[in-house]
């Protein structure tokens, strides 16, 4: 799978090998359509469903932008797994000849490949998932040193592309559809260590509770197939942590008026 | 979760690994001793440390018992309703019931039921 041609541009593997291609059409109640693509050398997931939407069939939905893995618009679940497809190079995803293409999991499909994301982004706001600055601006700039721990934590979940992959992949999402998901609470979780935010106590009773970090049960599934490498687990940990103060201080508070 | 319902099961989490790791040991280090059922009692009554061990035992799984039980049947289930608190409430009364009753009539055998 890496030859190529004269000059230099990747070159169609000979013409026996073709990959023979499931695609989920239509909706909720849709059902698979299959394709045969040749197999190129270092060709991608989004590669195929492109070929497949050029030359065989223009009705085929689905959804990208930058092909370089920044934008976060090209998720699909590739044979079972959820994926970055523009990143994702058929030879690492198929296991034999066979690949499997269907919408992300837990969001409503439009069409074929293409999800509604609103629920999604509807969450990062219900976590509070902008920065707050507070009703008055600050007076100087905050000191914010590279190296203290809420940078580095605050680091360690920020550059979330909002793929949709976490979401998909999360099990709790699944059984609560009113749970946060992972992205979400990520999300809250860099702006709590944010030092400028002066959102974190409206954030963590947001985050908190049957639909918050709370109902996460460690499953790391959204760590285990976040593409950058993120561990939203993590930062539900960290969540957890924080919100823990206000549950047993309440608890004190009860003991003590009894 | 509610929080105070996440920290209650957690902690009580901490507390039944500590207290099942010691039950078991004991259980079996008392099997393996060859000890009959009417040595054991005879070392369990009237012994206050294995009373308020057994006491801090149940309290324990009648808060973790239902509090996971109850997630289990929201996420699984349709149930989410009210009455599904006052089923595990009912739930956790029936585990610090029946299991006070248990540790206290091996404390003092004889004593509770005529």
């Amino acid at each position: 799978m890496t030859s190529t041609s004269q000059n230099g541009r990747p070159a169609a593997a000979p013409a026996e090998e073709t990959l023979r291609v499931r695609v989920w059409r239509g909706q909720a109640d849709g059902a698979f359509e299959d394709f045969a693509v040749p197999r190129r050398a270092s060709q991608t997931v989004l590669d195929v469903v492109t070929e497949i939407q050029r030359a065989q069939d223009p009705t085929l939905s689905y959804r990208f932008a930058c092909r370089v893995g920044m934008c976060g618009s090209c998720a699909m679940v590739v044979n079972g797994r959820p994926r970055w497809t523009c990143r994702t190079r058929v030879s690492e995803a198929v296991d034999g000849d066979i690949l499997v293409l269907e919408p992300l999991r837990n969001l409503p499909i439009v069409k074929d490949l293409t999800v509604d994301m609103v629920p999604f982004f509807e969450k990062w706001r219900d976590a509070h998932g902008a920065f707050e600055p507070g009703e008055a601006p600050p007076s100087d700039f905050a000191p914010v040193r590279p190296d203290s721990p809420k940078r580095k934590a605050a680091d360690a979940g920020v550059e979330c592309i909002n793929c949709g992959v976490c979401y998909s992949a999360c099990d709790v999402v699944a059984w609560n559809k009113d749970y946060l998901g992972p992205a979400a609470l990520n999300r809250a979780w860099t702006l709590v260590n944010d030092e400028r935010d002066r959102g974190n106590a409206a954030r963590l009773a947001a985050v908190s509770g049957d639909v918050g970090c709370h109902s996460c049960h460690s499953h790391m599934s959204c760590t285990e197939f976040c593409p950058k490498d993120l561990a939203p687990t993590y930062a539900i940990a960290g969540l957890k942590r924080a919100t823990a103060p206000s549950p047993i201080g309440r608890l004190l508070a009860l003991l003590v008026k009894s | 979760m509610n929080p105070l319902l996440y920290m209650a099961q957690r902690g009580t989490a901490a507390l039944l690994a500590l207290a099942v790791a010691v039950h078991l040991a004991t259980m079996v280090h008392a099997v393996r001793g060859g000890l009959s059922a009417t040595e054991i009692l005879s070392r369990t009554a009237g012994n206050g440390w294995f009373l308020a061990f057994y006491c801090v035992f149940v309290c324990a799984a009648a808060i973790h018992a239902p509090i996971g039980l109850r997630s289990v049947i929201r996420e699984w289930t349709g149930w989410r309703s009210r009455s599904l608190d006052m089923a595990m409430l009912a739930f956790a009364t029936a585990i610090l019931v029946l299991g006070l009753r248990a540790a206290l009539a091996v404390y003092q055998p004889g004593g509770l039921v005529p």
